[in-house]
């Protein structure tokens, strides 16, 4: 196997198409797509800790923080992210409350650990399982965007419960917490580049490549 | 020479080019990634699906998602009405991110895709053609719409049990515009840029 970076090539990230580097230069113009290609993600590692670390603060008012709450003439009632799947296991949904225990708590949490995992891993150069991790990679960024459901069950939920002196909701700090925590978790393994999993493994030593 | 190869995206080995039989996906040999897929698609049928898309996605807007009656009061919301009512209420976070999310990106893909694909289906290379096609690529992941539908349908069973829920049209639009722009995404954006390249000839 042979790769884009030893034959001196770089891939533009919008287009695919092969560009040859430019001695020193870790960045061109695409001749294609006149886009920029880069030898790697710029700045990858540092930039994905960054929006992990900022998503894991985050994380904290997201769930501690009410996201509705609930004014009927009993009184009102603030629900958080988990009271909301305990109400829904309770009152004979328990599918529903699966689902949104697994798009609002186990997402994000998944998503948070795998990627500091991959990320720690390119980080120490390691060459531990490339194949697993880049699956796991491939895994994250398909189930990332499913984590905003919550967000859209607050949005429709207040707009419709709205009928005066009989019951109104209202949304509530963690469900804006809790949809810059979905943002951030996407923009993280926006950043993070999986070629960095596969740089330390060897790959022409089987072509007799001369460094 | 360097036409004739393709690099994985996602661990940068190298692959030779191959023609592939419709409907087929190739992978990398190394990390399994999607390196292209076959032109299945002729772009008269993205056209038509990008212009289904479009209509229902106004009906979709247009009308009520879902009309709550409770004690003989009725409350219908479209999805604009969601958003205006976050933003009243300030909340303008939640409203921007729902509004991104579900209204401005994917209509703003939608108008990219129409506005590439008319003059390209005619022969011609439409102005900018490079700036809206990074543009459509670099907002896609950003349009969350069948996202949008699961929450939708986790609300009606959240409100059935309080109050009586009457599911409306835009409801049935919201479905088969996840189904449609499923179909879009079937479309490989590379053989946008082959066919740009094939239309240009040489790189202009």
């Amino acid at each position: 196997m042979m790769t884009a970076a030893d034959q001196g090539l770089m891939v533009c990230r919008t287009c695919g198409a092969l560009c040859r580097r430019v001695r020193s230069t870790l960045q061109t113009r695409c001749p294609r797509c006149f886009g920029a290609a880069r030898f790697r993600k710029r700045d990858s590692i540092g930039r994905t800790w960054a929006f992990l670390i900022a998503a894991l603060i985050l994380y904290i008012p997201a769930n501690v923080l009410p996201v509705t709450e609930t004014r009927t003439v009993f009184g009102a009632q603030q629900d958080t992210i988990m009271s909301g799947v305990v109400l829904f296991w309770t009152t004979g949904s328990p599918f529903i409350a699966a689902v949104v225990f697994a798009a609002s708590v186990m997402i994000p949490i998944v998503k948070g650990i795998a990627l500091a995992l991959l990320t720690i891993t390119a980080q120490r150069r390691s060459r531990w399982r490339p194949q697993q991790r880049a699956k796991l990679y491939r895994l994250i960024e398909r189930i990332g965007r499913w984590s905003m459901l919550d967000v859209f069950v607050v949005a429709i939920v207040v707009a419709l419960v709205h009928i005066r002196s009989i019951a109104t909701i209202y949304a509530g700090p963690g469900a804006a917490a809790f949809g810059a925590v979905v943002v951030l978790t996407m923009l993280a393994s926006k950043s993070f580049d999986p070629r960095l999993i596969w740089d330390p493994v060897e790959t022409s030593h089987d072509f007799g490549k001369s460094r | 020479m360097t036409h004739r190869l393709i690099a994985c995206e996602e661990c940068d080995v190298l692959h030779r080019r191959i023609v592939l039989n419709a409907g087929c996906v190739a992978h990398c040999t190394r990390c399994g990634a999607e390196l292209f897929r076959s032109r299945t698609f002729h772009i008269d049928t993205v056209l038509a699906l990008t212009l289904g898309s479009l209509m229902v996605f106004v009906i979709a807007n247009a009308f009520p998602i879902v009309t709550l009656e409770m004690k003989g009061a009725r409350n219908g919301s479209t999805l604009f009405g969601a958003i205006v009512t976050l933003c009243r209420e300030g909340r303008p976070i939640i409203s921007g991110l729902v509004s991104a999310t579900t209204i401005l990106f994917p209509l703003t893909e939608l108008m990219i895709r129409l506005y590439l694909f008319i003059p390209l289906r005619q022969g011609r290379l439409p102005a900018r053609f490079h700036f809206f096609a990074r543009v459509m690529q670099t907002i896609r992941p950003w349009g969350m719409i069948e996202v949008f539908l699961l929450g939708v349908l986790v609300s009606l069973v959240k409100l059935s049990s309080t109050a009586s829920i009457l599911p409306g049209v835009a409801l049935w639009a919201f479905a088969a515009l996840t189904l449609l722009l499923a179909a879009i995404l079937m479309f490989d954006p590379r053989h946008l840029w082959d066919l740009a390249e094939e239309l240009a000839g040489s790189p202009a």
